[in-house]
């Protein structure tokens, strides 16, 4: 509208770039991926989660599962590596293999609140009125509760299953979701290509999927990272009160709950290996996240 | 007595992506106290880092690697930081491109105002009289209710006087500006300009002022230098540079604008092909050479020295082998002015608009976008859209294409087939006859896909072109907007900004359209590009017979490109006529301010300045809207009653002075 | 000026109003629709067919659905929350109670938290690239997705067991004074405060960071005007407003890990009182504290709103006719 758009100087850095074709653009990316220490810090922890949960049950010393009454409560040690808990199965291998459940429960929920966030983003914000005023609500009514107490109360309202825990978590990540993928979506919205498109005669569905979606896929992607953290957050703690996953599971953060009522009693050693196991997942996954993030500032 | 800024060998390099770019390669320069001197060159040269690095104040990943800098005598670099402030406190001052981002957005503009002098130890109630003083020699009137106001309750043109004034409250040496008036409009810029004008002379301050616009230099500065990928490729008397160029870029720079006149009729406009060189790499020869018409082997291998190339003395110098030669340029290509036709040769009329007016409705307040505009524009013809802010241009090109729909009672014709508002609503038919070229290539393009199917898209959408006779159509067409085939598979951050804009082009003809919205078609982009794009612009409708729909605020590239002319001012049509007859006058008021205002080389017009800033559409003026600045304006009737758009031949203003005396300025 | 700000308020409050409402909707699908039939979920399944009629009767879920909104929404705005079904008494009092604790902890937290991530994320600012910002913004990024109850087994586990400095459950002794209140609230507030720091301290650095590159800065440093002025006037001003919201939007986040926390360090707090309920069953008492904990948060977000309206002349309404 104004004589305003006579820029031809962005600012300084601008200076690097000016009219010219910039070729070697396309592996920057990579580049930046690629020596950034936060993401291979948190590849790799992810990944050694991701083998134990895989192969940890073949490779245990112990059988995860098996209680020996004779030997409850023993001390780290020689025979087990992290002693041993109130039933006097191997904390080691209970570890171990303690991380498959919840890297089930968690990457499912994350997808599935990642499909319906995704596109009740892109619906919201390129649609606009009804859809996203909608929306809009919704998400004001779940942000002003605290994740934990919405699954709380959706999980004794519809009854505990691991499914309920996917689907609860799901769909309340996918307003969350949503929320970012719209914010991402109005700015892409008021970019001309999207009115070019509209002058082809493009449908809404074209519009939204084939013209918008490949330009905010890089924030879908690091906020579902992000979610990922969280859902893993959060199934941790709702299985550290009782109402994630169920025992005999290895769970970690059900191990902790059943353990550490003795804790004053000096047995550290059953709760402390659980707690840095779910500490290194979720940094893990967070590194991993911020690593991305960054690359994809770039 | 020092010189106010003197740079001596200077070198800047940024850190990105891990490596260590030169973007400035041994600059050196002075300004003498109270001298101006204007820094120009387009974007990628290096002329806004050279301002922050002489101001010590480059972003973090910028360093300076050699050469120095003295400010009223004292060597910059060698400073403590004590000191530096000292020199900051007294002796420099910079104004920035965007005055919205240049004020602190949480602190009022008289606090603000304030620190300049508590800093100097001036007593508060002092400082504050300063200060509102100081506001009033920039042509602020309300200085008290201005002091009192936060930055974003200012206009641009406020808000940039403000600054300003700010700048030059301690009496600096030196007063820095980067491209202080690119964010502004043209009748608003010409003001500020004055205001800088008259305060620098009446302080005695020396100027240093960076812009990609040649004729805001030429009207502040008395010297010039050329800035081109890092390098000072020529600089001299502001007068012997523009009149007689004496480098290849130079030359070429003041050529490719299409000034003084020039018609599409009148040939193409001059371009420089080629690149600017990627930051960073190095060069053996001249850094010109690759893009220059007088290049040789020598040029390549040697990289030339400055040397004086002033036959008048004054200190011309030039970065060229063979400056002396750079005057044989213009020779080859001069053209032959043909005399314009005052009126187009009469065509079909491809286009009606009757009475279009639109309103937008926001927080309660309806805001008059447009209102009762009415238009014809005929078959291969081009109407040049003209106004500033706020007059409508733009909402009259979205009602066009459908973008937004507009009031009821208007209409729109194509081929004497009315239109629906909505482009939903239109036929696939009717949508593919109007399409249009944005401003922006970054924004119009999507960045996610690849040239190839950005333009397929098209071709099968708007042509219904299907597998290989499409294929065939994206050839052609490539050849058309003349993109060589290389770039198919490239996307759009892959390719410089005139290679988009090629990319754009060719979308919008994909379905052969009947006209063609090209909305600041080159405004993003650098005048050597610009000029390639008018060219191809010009060729297209030369051979398809395409109308267009042409805004800019830029009158020149108008000039050149239209046929007819609207000139529009708060929605409201203020002028419609012939081209050339709009150019020549007699015209509307506004019309000739505007005119007026632009600072092109060699101004044929007389200068008159409108006061004060545009209304607001919100609430706009009673009667006639231009009559809160109107320099003519004749009395009471102004106020009151809005004046018909008075019809001569095919000519149209809309004013209450009778057509016989509106010549007479 | 006043209008503008009349208008502001009623329009924000209104949509306070209507998020509240619409908490309650959800509130009640889930404590009074979504379980089916109560009765039977109460009594269990080997209840007699007739006790469980009887049981749905007596608490009124037999009832149409809008009926029952109705009667217990009409009994909140009477102060009314429903009966524990666990308790046989009326609800309010205990989540009045149970809410002033949890107040008390989400206080010492905020005090904590607040001014150490603040401070933080603009010292990290300030020195970016450096050691101590990599320090900064790496335990950040870190603790702020660890788990309460992990970082709670840390601190009972340090403090309290092998160093024995602090005590390991936060409900202090009948009659105990402030301080030693205090002392108490202190190992519950540190799983809290870990958990805020990261994304507060976050929004601090970024907020600095941006603003020492802003051309106001730049405006400032030409003027000559000192660092530490330049740093408090124009950076930090700008920097630290988006933080107020910030900082507000936190308060579910923290009441999230109150329910955790309360439950580990045995406080009884609006957290353990929600777990209870949900543990037992005890849907009056559930829906009560939910809703509860909501309206806190609401409430919340209209104070920072206002709060960053009143700093930031940007956001200031405007002055109509």
């Amino acid at each position: 509208m104004s004589a305003g758009t006579t820029t031809s100087d962005a600012g300084p850095l601008a200076e690097l770039t000016g009219d010219m074709p910039a070729e070697a653009e396309e592996p920057t990316r990579w580049a930046v991926l690629r020596r950034s220490g936060t993401f291979w810090s948190g590849t790799t922890i992810i990944g050694f989660w991701a083998l134990a949960a895989i192969f940890g049950p073949r490779v245990v010393p112990w059988d995860p599962y098996a209680t020996d009454l004779l030997h409850e409560l023993a001390p780290p040690s020689a025979v087990h590596w992290f002693g041993t808990d109130q039933l006097g199965r191997d904390i080691f291998s209970r570890v171990i293999v303690g991380s498959r459940d919840i890297l089930t429960i968690a990457p499912l929920a994350t997808l599935l609140g990642t499909i319906v966030g995704t596109t009740l983003g892109l619906a919201g914000g390129y649609l606009g009125g009804l859809v996203d005023t909608l929306l809009g609500r919704i998400i004001e009514v779940l942000i002003s509760l605290p994740l934990i107490i919405v699954a709380l109360l959706a999980l004794v309202a519809l009854g505990l299953s691991s499914v309920t825990v996917v689907i609860v978590i799901g769909l309340v990540f996918a307003p969350l979701i949503a929320r970012t993928v719209r914010a991402a979506v109005l700015g892409e919205r008021a970019l001309d290509y999207v009115a070019a498109a509209e002058l082809r005669g493009e449908s809404a569905l074209a519009i939204m999927f084939i013209e918008i979606m490949p330009n905010v896929m890089g924030p879908i992607l690091v906020e579902t990272t992000v979610r990922l953290g969280y859902a893993i957050f959060t199934v941790a703690s709702l299985s550290f009160l009782g109402f994630g996953i169920q025992p005999p599971s290895p769970d970690w953060g059900l191990a902790i709950a059943e353990n550490y009522g003795v804790i004053a009693g000096g047995y550290w050693w059953t709760v402390a290996f659980d707690a840095a196991a779910t500490a290194s997942l979720v940094v893990g996954v967070n590194l991993f996240a911020d690593g991305l993030h960054e690359a994809l500032a770039a | 007595m020092n010189a106010a800024l003197s740079i001596e060998g200077l070198e800047v390099a940024y850190r990105a992506r891990g490596r260590e770019q030169r973007v400035l390669g041994g600059v050196s320069f002075t300004i003498p106290p109270g001298g101006s001197y204007g820094l120009v060159g387009e974007s990628g040269c290096g002329k806004s880092t050279l301002a922050l690095a002489a101001l010590g104040i480059l972003p973090r990943a910028g360093r300076i690697t050699a050469g120095n800098i003295r400010i009223a005598g004292e060597d910059l670099l060698a400073l403590d930081a004590g000191a530096l402030r000292r020199l900051r406190a007294r002796q420099v001052s910079m104004v920035f491109q965007e005055p919205a981002r240049a004020l602190n957005p949480t602190l009022t503009i008289g606090r603000q105002m304030a620190e300049t002098y508590e800093i100097l130890g001036v007593p508060r109630a002092e400082g504050e009289a300063h200060a509102a003083a100081m506001l009033g020699r920039v042509h602020i009137a309300a200085a008290s209710r201005v002091m009192a106001s936060y930055p974003h309750q200012l206009s641009g043109g406020q808000q940039q006087r403000v600054l300003i004034a700010m700048a030059l409250a301690k009496e600096p040496a030196l007063l820095v500006l980067d491209e202080p008036t690119s964010g502004l409009d043209a009748t608003v810029e010409a003001e500020v300009l004055d205001v800088i004008a008259t305060l620098r002379r009446e302080l005695g301050t020396a100027l240093l002022l960076i812009s990609h616009n040649l004729g805001v230099v030429e009207r502040m500065c008395e010297r010039v230098g050329v800035l081109y990928a890092g390098m000072l490729v020529e600089e001299g008397p502001t007068e012997a540079l523009f009149a007689d160029p004496r480098h290849p870029y130079t030359h070429g720079l003041l050529r490719c604008l299409p000034a003084a006149g020039r018609r599409k009729a009148q040939g193409r406009l001059e371009t420089i092909p080629g690149f600017l060189p990627a930051p960073g790499r190095r060069i053996t020869g001249c850094v010109f050479a690759k893009r220059c018409r007088l290049a040789d082997a020598r040029c390549h291998k040697e990289a030339p020295l400055a040397r004086d190339v002033g036959e008048h003395g004054g200190g011309h110098f030039s970065l060229c082998h063979y400056a002396e030669r750079v005057a044989d340029l213009s020779r080859e290509t001069s053209v032959e002015p043909s005399p314009a036709s005052d009126s187009p040769a009469p065509a079909k009329t491809e286009l009606e608009i009757e009475n279009l007016s639109k309103t937008y409705v926001t927080g309660g307040a309806h805001v008059r976008a447009l209102s009762g505009v009415s238009i014809v524009l005929g078959t291969g013809e081009t109407l040049g859209l003209v106004g500033e802010s706020g007059s409508g241009k733009t909402t009259l090109a979205r009602l066009l294409l459908g973008l937004t729909a507009p009031d009821a009672g208007g209409s729109i014709r194509l081929d004497g087939t009315r239109l629906e508002g909505a482009a939903s609503g239109r036929s696939q038919a009717a949508r593919k006859a109007l399409q249009i070229v944005f401003q922006n290539p970054d924004s119009a393009l999507n960045r996610a896909h690849t040239v190839r199917y950005l333009i397929s898209r098209a071709l099968g959408r708007l042509g219904g072109f299907r597998g290989v006779r499409r294929e065939q159509r994206l050839r052609e067409l490539l050849a058309a907007v003349r993109l060589e085939p290389q770039y198919l598979d490239r996307r759009p951050r892959q390719l410089s900004g005139g290679l988009k804009q090629r990319v754009a082009i060719a979308r919008a003809f994909a379905g052969e359209p009947r006209i063609v919205v090209c909305d600041e078609p080159t405004s993003a982009l650098d005048v050597s590009v610009q000029a390639a794009i008018l060219n191809l612009l010009a060729e297209l409708q030369r051979e398809r017979r395409t109308s267009y729909v042409f805004i800019s605020h830029d009158l020149g590239v108008v000039r050149y490109l239209a046929d007819r002319i609207a000139v529009l001012y708060l929605g409201r049509l203020m002028e419609f006529g012939p081209a050339e007859r709009v150019f020549r006058g007699p015209h509307h008021p506004y019309t000739e301010a505007l005119l007026s205002a632009v600072p092109a080389l060699r101004a044929e017009h007389a200068r008159i300045r409108l006061a004060g800033e545009i209304p607001s559409p919100v609430d706009p003026p009673s009667g006639c809207v231009f009559h809160t600045r109107c320099p003519r304006k004749l009395g009471r009737i102004c106020e009151r009653e809005e004046p018909p758009l008075e019809r001569m031949a095919d000519h149209a203003i809309r004013c209450h002075i009778p057509r016989a005396e509106l010549p007479a300025a | 000026m006043r209008s503008g700000w009349g208008a502001w308020f009623a329009r924000r409050i209104s949509l306070s109003l209507l998020t509240l409402f619409l908490l309650s909707l959800v509130v009640f699908a889930g404590g009074q629709l979504l379980p089916g039939n109560v009765g039977r979920t109460i009594l269990g399944p080997l209840a007699d067919a007739r006790a469980v009629a009887a049981l749905n009767h007596q608490l009124g879920v037999d009832r149409p659905a809008i009926v029952q909104y109705l009667g217990w929404i009409g009994g909140l705005l009477h102060g009314n929350m429903g009966e524990s079904l666990e308790f046989r008494s009326p609800v309010a009092p205990f989540i009045g109670a149970a809410l002033v604790k949890s107040l008390k902890l989400a206080a010492v937290a905020f005090m904590i938290v607040v001014p150490l991530s603040i401070g933080g994320g603009v010292v990290a600012a300030l020195k970016a690239g450096t050691a101590i910002d990599r320090t900064i913004s790496l335990a950040g990024l870190s603790l702020t997705i660890i788990p309460e109850f992990v970082s709670s087994i840390v601190v009972i586990l340090l403090f309290g067991i092998w160093l024995r400095i602090l005590p390991i459950s936060a409900s202090w002794p009948e009659g105990a004074g402030p301080l030693d209140q205090l002392r108490h609230l202190i190992p519950p507030a540190i799983p809290l405060v870990v958990i805020q720091f990261g994304y507060i301290a976050r929004m601090a650095r970024a907020g600095t960071i941006e603003a020492l590159e802003a051309d106001y800065t730049r405006t400032a440093i030409l003027k000559g005007l000192p660092r530490a002025l330049v740093v408090q006037r124009h950076v930090l001003r700008n920097a630290l407003l988006p933080t107020i919201t910030v900082i507000a939007t936190q308060t579910a986040y923290l009441v999230g890990g109150l329910v955790v926390v309360e439950t580990l360090f045995r406080y009884q707090g609006i957290g353990s009182l929600i777990l209870t309920a949900a543990r037992g069953k005890d849907f009056p008492m559930l829906e009560g504290g939910i809703l509860t904990v909501g309206a806190v948060y609401i409430g919340a977000t209209l104070i920072a709103d206002a709060l960053a309206v009143l700093v930031n002349p940007r956001l200031a309404p405007e002055m109509t006719g």
